[in-house]
C-alpha cells in the first residue's frame, strides 16, 4: 500500500496463459473499489518465476472442491518435471487408483487424468 | 521502420521472439486437426506457450525500441526480411511425424539456449528465460516421448518418423552457425555461443534416438540464413495468413 493507492506485483502462472490479462483486470477492479480508480499500479513480475508451490492451502482446497486435483509440492516431488506420472487422488471419490491420460489438458496449467474407480475423468493442476 | 536500425541487443530479442512466434503459429495450425483429441489439445497448448513466450520477448523489445513500437507492430507489421527466426521453425507441419521431428530437434536446442540466456546479466531477459525453462522442459518431454513412441512403435510409425527426421535434418545446422545476432549476443553475454551448443545437443538427440530405435540421420546440411532474414518460400505464405487480418483492418480494436 502507498498513500492514496496501492502497488501490486503480479506473477503470471504459465507464459502463454490467456487468463493473465483477465486476472490483472479483476485485481485492478477489486482494488479500485477500495482505493478509487486510477490509484492502482500493477506490475508483472517474472522473476522469481511463479511456482505451483505458491498456491495457498485455501487455494488447493478450492481447486479440489471444484474438481481439479491440486498439484503436489514441487520441492518434495520433482518427478513430474522428469516425465514420470505421479499418482493423484481422484477429486471426486478420493481413490488413488488413477492414471494420467495426457500431460496437456484444456489449459496450459492442467493435465488430463482418469479415475479407475469411479471412471470419471478429471483435470490436475500441473506441478511447475 | 525503427526495428531495422534498433540496437543489436534488441535485434537479439526479436530473433528469440521470432523463433517462438513462427513455431507457435505452425503448431496452432494443428488446432482442430490433431490425430487424436489429446494431441489436438497438447499441440494447441504448446502453441499457446510459444506465442506467450514470443509476447514476452516482443514486449521487452518494444519497450526498449520505443517510438511507440508495440508487440503487435512487431508481430504483424514486419515482412519476411525482418524476421530472424531459424528456417527450421517455419517449415510446414507435414504429418504428425514431421511436426514431432521438427519439435524434438528444436526443443533440445531451445532448452540449451534458455539455460544459457538464464545466466545473462540482463535481468529482464534472464527472467523471461528462467520462466520459459520450466514450460520448455514439458515441451521437450512431450516431443521426445513421441519420437520414442513412433520409433519404437509399429513398422508404419517407425518408417514415418525415420523419414520425417531425414527431411528436417538438413535444417538443423543453422542452429549452430552464428549469424550476426548470435555473435553480438555472445559478445554481450546475452546468449550462448551457438557453436558450443552442437555437442550437448547431439548428446540429447542421440540419447532419445537410441531409445526410439532410430539412427542419427546422415543428410547433407542446407546453407541457411534465416537469422539474417533470408527465408524459405514457406515463410511468405505463413506471414500472409498470420498477418492478413490485422493488415486488412489496421485500426481494429479488440
Amino acid at each position: 500500500m502507498m498513500p492514496g493507492g496501492c502497488e501490486v506485483d503480479l506473477s503470471p502462472t504459465y507464459t502463454g496463459c490467456p487468463a493473465t490479462e483477465v486476472i490483472e483486470r479483476d485485481v485492478r477492479e477489486a482494488l479500485e473499489e477500495l482505493v478509487g480508480p486510477g490509484n492502482v499500479r500493477i506490475q508483472t513480475v517474472l522473476d522469481p518465476p511463479w511456482t505451483s508451490d505458491w498456491i495457498s492451502e485455501e487455494g488447493l482446497r478450492k481447486l479440489e472442491a471444484y474438481g481439479i486435483a491440486p498439484p503436489p509440492k514441487r520441492s518434495s516431488d520433482k518427478r513430474s518435471l522428469l516425465g514420470l506420472s505421479i499418482p493423484l487422488n481422484c477429486p471426486r471419490c478420493k481413490s488413488s487408483q488413477t492414471e494420467r491420460i495426457s500431460a496437456f489438458g484444456s489449459t496450459a496449467c492442467k493435465a488430463l487424468h482418469r479415475c479407475l474407480d469411479c471412471q470419471e475423468p478429471f483435470e490436475a493442476f500441473k506441478c511447475i | 521502420m525503427k526495428w531495422d536500425t534498433c540496437d543489436p541487443s534488441e535485434q537479439y530479442l526479436l530473433h528469440l521472439g521470432d523463433d517462438a512466434l513462427i513455431l507457435g503459429h505452425r503448431l496452432s495450425e494443428w488446432c482442430g486437426h490433431g490425430p487424436i483429441l489429446e494431441e489436438d489439445i497438447a499441440l494447441s497448448n504448446l502453441a499457446l506457450d510459444l506465442v506467450g513466450l514470443a509476447r514476452q520477448y516482443y514486449q521487452l523489445a518494444a519497450k526498449r525500441i520505443g517510438s511507440g513500437t508495440t508487440e503487435d507492430r512487431l508481430a504483424y507489421w514486419r515482412g519476411e526480411r525482418d524476421f530472424k527466426n531459424h528456417v527450421l521453425v517455419e517449415q510446414p507441419n507435414g504429418d504428425f511425424a514431421d511436426t514431432m521431428a521438427r519439435q524434438f530437434l528444436f526443443d533440445a536446442f531451445h532448452l540449451l539456449q534458455l539455460e544459457a540466456i538464464e545466466q545473462c546479466p540482463d535481468a529482464d531477459l534472464a527472467a523471461i528465460a528462467r520462466k520459459a525453462l520450466k514450460e520448455t522442459t514439458y515441451r521437450a518431454q512431450h516431443s521426445s516421448e513421441w519420437v520414442v513412441r513412433m520409433g519404437d512403435g509399429t513398422d508404419e510409425s517407425h518408417s514415418r518418423i525415420s523419414a520425417a527426421l531425414k527431411r528436417i535434418w538438413p535444417y538443423t545446422d543453422e542452429l549452430f552457425q552464428p549469424a550476426e545476432v548470435d555473435r553480438i549476443a555472445a559478445e554481450r553475454g546475452l546468449g550462448p555461443d551457438v557453436q558450443s551448443l552442437r555437442e550437448p545437443w547431439l548428446e540429447l538427440i542421440r540419447e532419445v534416438l537410441a531409445k526410439a530405435q532410430l539412427s542419427l540421420p546422415d543428410m547433407p546440411q542446407k546453407l541457411l540464413r534465416g537469422k539474417s532474414g533470408i527465408h524459405s518460400e514457406s515463410l511468405g505464405f505463413l506471414l500472409a495468413e498470420m498477418q492478413g487480418l490485422p493488415r486488412a483492418y489496421p485500426d481494429a480494436q479488440w
